[in-house]
């Protein structure tokens, strides 16, 4: 056996430790005879060092928050159409946030059929969550580092002045943001993380021609939960990957500040 | 299997997809088919089974459906950007750009083996039943991979070969 001819074969499963003991040594001992087949040898070698280098940073990648929700059981991250319709009212939020709550649930429930026409607020925020949320290089247009220039520019942009809210009591840090596409005109989209690197959109829109407020209210679309509220002409949705509970958290650090310029 | 270790092998999962198809959309959205999949297909699991070749054998053979069904090509719109990053070191005598240039240019199958024995670091056993091919075909397709690259890579092989449309 150990004096049967090297093969092509025996030298890669000698390489990849595939070989019983004996033909190992037996291999090992032929290669040192055979210099031009070790030197093929040192490039598979090398071609392997190389491949781990060129991949390993994959490793080390925030994990996309697509991902994330598709590691969870279907159960807890319905997939596809949501199980309900996407106009979903959270009476404990809206206890909580607003004086006159019940007033505004029997409105908000109009404007859902008058809105049907047109890709609601909560869903104009959500894809725009999943599509930029996850990209790890280029999240934002203008990042925190520039808050200036980005307030300046968002606020030009949209005919009116906005400006990121502060979420660092709530864990959450602001990345940047960018403008966007919205129904009739321009929408600014404020992105956050925390320290694990779950990501969370504010998603900011000057096209409310009802000009009407609305209570808090809770869409869930797909894997993203969204809490969204109208307050003058602005259309304000807050999406992110994280539970209800603590996203309504955020929502109302977010409401207060801006109720307080 | 529950969401820890699920997400567990994600970086795996991702590494390998990246690896094997290239651009880092498409291949996280592999990585998220396979995971549906998987909870889809959670009654197969047996219990006493190792999670990660059965979520590769998942992704393979999504990764097959793919293949076989006529798509459009997609072109990344952040082309401009490095999808890896490019080291300055001197000492790497690869270099990346070359490597995935190279990578890119071998036939899938020959790509599959060499990376699950590469990267993954697969015994050739499980690589036959990931891919569900013979051991046989696996050291014929690692063996034809290896020299493959190594052939581009030293500026030996002509222009990439037109494949076979079977």
């Amino acid at each position: 056996m150990n004096s049967s001819p090297v093969t092509d074969a025996d030298l890669h499963a000698f390489l990849d430790g595939e070989l019983p003991p004996e033909r190992h040594r037996a291999v090992e001992a032929w290669l040192a005879a055979h210099p031009d087949a070790r030197r093929r040898l040192e490039s598979f070698r090398e071609q392997q060092r190389a491949l781990r280098r060129m991949f390993a940073p994959v490793l080390d990648e925030p994990l996309p928050e697509a991902l994330i929700q598709a590691s969870r059981p279907p159960a807890a991250a319905p997939r596809g159409r949501p199980r309900r319709p996407w106009l979903q009212l959270v009476a404990g939020v809206l206890m909580t946030c607003t004086g006159v709550a019940g007033g505004w649930i029997a409105r908000g429930q109009q404007d859902a059929v008058g809105m049907a026409a047109v890709v609601p607020l909560p869903r104009q925020a959500a894809v725009a969550h999943v599509v930029f949320s996850p990209d790890v290089k280029r999240p934002v247009e203008i990042r925190a580092e520039h808050e200036d220039q980005l307030i300046t520019w968002l606020s030009k942009r949209l005919g009116t002045a906005v400006r990121p809210p502060r979420l660092t009591a709530q864990g959450f840090e602001l990345i940047g943001g960018r403008l966007l596409p919205g129904s009739s005109g321009p929408v600014a989209q404020f992105m956050y993380h925390d320290a694990s690197g779950q990501r969370l959109t504010l998603y900011v829109s000057t096209e409310n021609a009802s000009n009407r407020d609305t209570a808090f209210r809770f869409a869930q679309e797909g894997p993203v939960n969204v809490f969204y509220w109208i307050d003058g002409k602005f259309g304000y949705a807050l999406s992110a990957g994280i539970p209800k509970d603590t996203l309504a958290g955020v929502a109302t650090a977010v409401y207060e500040q801006l109720e307080r310029p | 299997m529950d969401s820890q270790t699920l997400l567990a092998e994600l970086p795996r999962l991702r590494r390998y997809a990246r690896a094997l198809v290239g651009e880092r959309c498409a291949a996280d959205d592999l990585v998220q088919d396979t995971l549906e999949r998987a909870w889809a297909r959670f009654g197969q699991w047996r219990a006493d089974g190792d999670l990660r070749p059965w979520l590769f054998a998942i992704m393979h053979n999504l990764r097959m459906d793919q293949l076989r069904k006529p798509r459009l090509d997609l072109v990344p719109i952040d082309d401009d950007v490095p999808e890896l990053p490019v080291r300055a070191n001197q000492s790497d005598r690869i270099e990346v750009a070359d490597l995935a240039a190279a990578l890119a240019q071998l036939p899938e199958e020959q790509r599959a083996v060499l990376l699950l024995v590469t990267l993954e670091e697969m015994r050739y056993a499980d690589v036959a039943s990931t891919l569900g091919i013979a051991v046989g075909t696996v050291m014929s397709r690692l063996s034809r991979g290896r020299e493959h690259l190594r052939q581009i890579l030293a500026g030996e092989a002509p222009s990439p070969q037109l494949r076979v449309v079977r």
